[in-house]
């Protein structure tokens, strides 16, 4: 039986009459990178944060490496890597300064100071105040704050949130490496991206519940094709677009198409096979007299899976 | 780093003095903060010590209307003497002097021995004025004082104005920085999320808030050597009492401050919210508790409620121990109150702090 780093069962917190999370289950094995993807306010964070020590849950049970809260609460304390959402480090603290402040808290247990500086490649900003730093400097150094516990499991709140591309790919390289040297890592993200790259399963939440669990291959082949066509009607087009001009059960019946999804006048196609149903798309909007205004065709992603299973989208959900 | 540190064994490592240490270049390494506890004070005794000095004994400004009989020898008469300064005028322009202020009497000869003196009684320099110059003219004239007097001059330190003040500001210094130092650095860290990620550590809680009255305890140090040791340079403020005294004294007012500046910052979670606290804590302070002028100039009635804040105390005491060399007897109560000011503020504090 493999070891597990975390489990949940019937985990409920609610904040006045807004129910955060509501009934989450979930076990993530040691060793794993799990994500838990979803919109903002899904739920993530406060759950994170029970999961961190940081907040009660209203009910449910939580252990975290064969531990509880009530009763061991220091331990766990010595054995996580947190890196919270919005902590904002004291700005005029030296990098050097802040990770040996942190490492002191670890006592004999943990990694020096030199080797995460090392690993967050911030040798060249050791002395520079926090103040001073870019986002994704900070957000660096953020990750070395818990480096230097030298934990066995990592939990990473939203790590790359509000990021340039080139930070986050940096930050992604780091998380990478922590997978490497054998760490469990627990991250929430709501770029469908960032899970897909690191994550070997993902959660999928929404309003406080797991809709979806797999690795990321296992979500998007639950969507049955691997292959999204989108297209817009031009608004002009006679007869009117929408429903009546163009029926759902006409297009689900196109070649390959598992699926059809419509939103702000985009039609949404799920497919298997995009080469026959391009062409049999456009036959039948001819055949309608539907003019198109835009085409679009992707390989499918957690976007989709989030998608088919919502309706909305990750990013305005 | 030089070498491998030694975790766990090492001091300098110790999380309570990692804590102690970050607390301590975060105010250093803010010029601001640096200005109102370390200069401020400063400004303030100079500027109210040197507004309230006292005075050498004053001259006094007459004018002798020259055109008068036997002016010259009135004139002559009262140059001899220091504490006047005289003026010749003619007619027009003593009464103008007189009217404007620029002399405080005006003395005219009328013949023979008499003279007039011109006057208003309702300005006390004037009135002075008046006795000095009759003095003066009386004894040349060859008066003898029937009453043989003899004067010993008295003017100690520790009874001027700049003697009372150095003690008070050096309470309400004690005081605000206590206050403002802890207050609204925890607030802060407890609005930047960072009070959480420090509670995501193994960190012991009462490390982090012994971090904070250590780091005051090492600042207080500095602040009460530059404030009184610019009193007693510039002043010549005197420290009558014991310095162990002294310090117990500074010491307990900081811990009571420092208790009270954690309440304060127990629960708010903005530094708005903060400060209006802390000024509310520390006005009826500022008023009543003898910084400026003497709390016995309030009513009777209000007296038990003045003597039982903080700041009445530690201004009473480091007074006592400065003005009049109280020794740990004397100044007993003042430290009961600040102890017990510590015995309720601190252990609230704790109970009720917002640690997420």
């Amino acid at each position: 039986m493999t070891r597990l780093a975390l489990s949940l069962r019937g985990l409920r917190k609610a904040y006045g009459n807004v129910i955060a999370v509501d009934g989450l289950d979930l076990e993530v094995r040691v060793g794993e990178c799990f994500g838990f993807l979803g919109p903002n306010g899904a739920g993530k964070t406060t759950t994170i944060e029970i999961c961190e020590g940081l907040n009660d849950p209203d009910a449910g049970e939580v252990v975290v490496l064969d531990r509880t809260w009530a009763r061991d609460a220091a331990d766990l304390r010595m054995l996580l890597g947190i890196s919270l959402q919005e902590t904002q480090l004291s700005e005029k603290i030296t990098v050097e300064e802040t990770l040996t402040l942190f490492r002191s808290f670890y006592g004999v247990r943990g990694r020096p100071v030199e080797e995460a500086i090392a690993s967050v490649e911030l040798g060249e900003k050791r002395a520079a105040r926090v103040g001073t730093l870019s986002g994704g400097q900070k957000q660096r150094l953020a990750l070395a704050c818990a480096l230097v516990a030298d934990p066995e499991l990592f939990f990473l709140d939203e790590p790359t949130t509000g990021l340039d591309p080139q930070s986050r790919r940096q930050l992604w390289d780091l998380i990478e490496g922590f997978k490497r040297a054998g760490r469990t890592v627990i991250l929430t993200t709501h770029y469908m991206d960032e899970a897909e790259r690191l994550c070997d399963r993902v959660a999928i939440v929404d309003h406080g519940k797991v809709i979806a669990l797999g690795t990321p291959r296992e979500l998007i082949a639950s969507l049955g094709a691997e292959h999204v066509v989108e297209f817009a009607m031009a608004e002009s087009g006679e007869p009117r677009p929408g429903e009546e001009g163009l029926p759902d059960a006409a297009l689900a019946s196109l070649a390959g198409v598992h699926g059809v999804q419509r939103e702000n006048g985009t039609v949404r196609l799920r497919t298997a096979h995009v080469h026959q149903t391009v062409p049999a798309l456009l036959q039948l909007l001819q055949a309608r007299r539907v003019e198109m205004s835009e085409l679009r065709t992707h390989t499918a992603t957690l976007e989709d899976v989030f998608v088919s299973l919502t309706g909305r989208h990750l990013r305005d959900a | 780093m030089p070498e491998m540190p030694e975790w766990g064994r090492s001091w300098r490592l110790h999380p309570l003095v990692q804590l102690t240490l970050v607390r301590y270049r975060e105010f250093i390494r803010e010029p601001e903060a640096m200005f109102w506890v370390f200069i401020f004070p400063i400004l303030m005794a100079a500027g109210l010590g040197i507004a309230f000095r006292n005075k050498p004994a004053e001259v006094s400004k007459i004018a002798v209307l020259t055109t008068a009989h036997q002016a010259d020898s009135v004139v002559a008469r009262l140059r001899r003497d220091s504490s006047v300064v005289v003026q010749s005028v003619t007619d027009s322009g003593g009464a103008e002097n007189l009217r404007t202020g620029k002399v405080a009497l005006l003395v005219i000869p009328r013949g023979g021995d008499s003279v007039e003196y011109r006057y208003d009684d309702t300005r006390p320099e004037a009135r002075s004025a008046r006795q000095l110059v009759d003095d003066v003219l009386q004894r040349g004239a060859g008066r003898k004082n029937p009453v043989g007097t003899r004067e010993t001059l008295v003017r100690e330190p520790g009874s001027r104005y700049i003697d009372f003040l150095v003690p008070g500001l050096l309470g309400m210094n004690l005081m605000s920085s206590s206050l403002w130092g802890l207050g609204f650095a925890l607030v802060d860290q407890r609005r930047k999320k960072l009070l959480k990620r420090l509670l995501a550590t193994p960190m012991a809680k009462t490390h982090y808030l012994a971090s904070f009255l250590l780091s005051r305890l090492t600042l207080l140090f500095m602040e009460v050597l530059i404030l009184v040791g610019f009193g007693v340079l510039a002043f010549g403020v005197p420290m009558r009492g014991s310095l162990l005294v002294f310090a117990t004294i500074c010491l307990l007012s900081t811990l009571a401050f420092g208790g009270l500046g954690l309440l304060v910052a127990a629960r708010p979670k903005t530094v708005e919210a903060a400060s209006g606290l802390m000024n509310l804590v520390m006005l009826p302070m500022w008023v009543f508790s003898g910084v400026f002028f003497s709390s016995s100039n309030f009513p009777k009635v209000a007296q038990p409620f003045i003597q039982a804040l903080p700041l009445t105390a530690a201004n009473n005491a480091l007074r006592a121990n400065m003005l009049e060399g109280a020794g740990f007897a004397a100044v007993a109560p003042e430290l009961g109150i600040l102890a017990l000011w510590l015995l309720i503020a601190f252990p609230i504090a704790l109970k009720i702090f917002r640690w997420r």
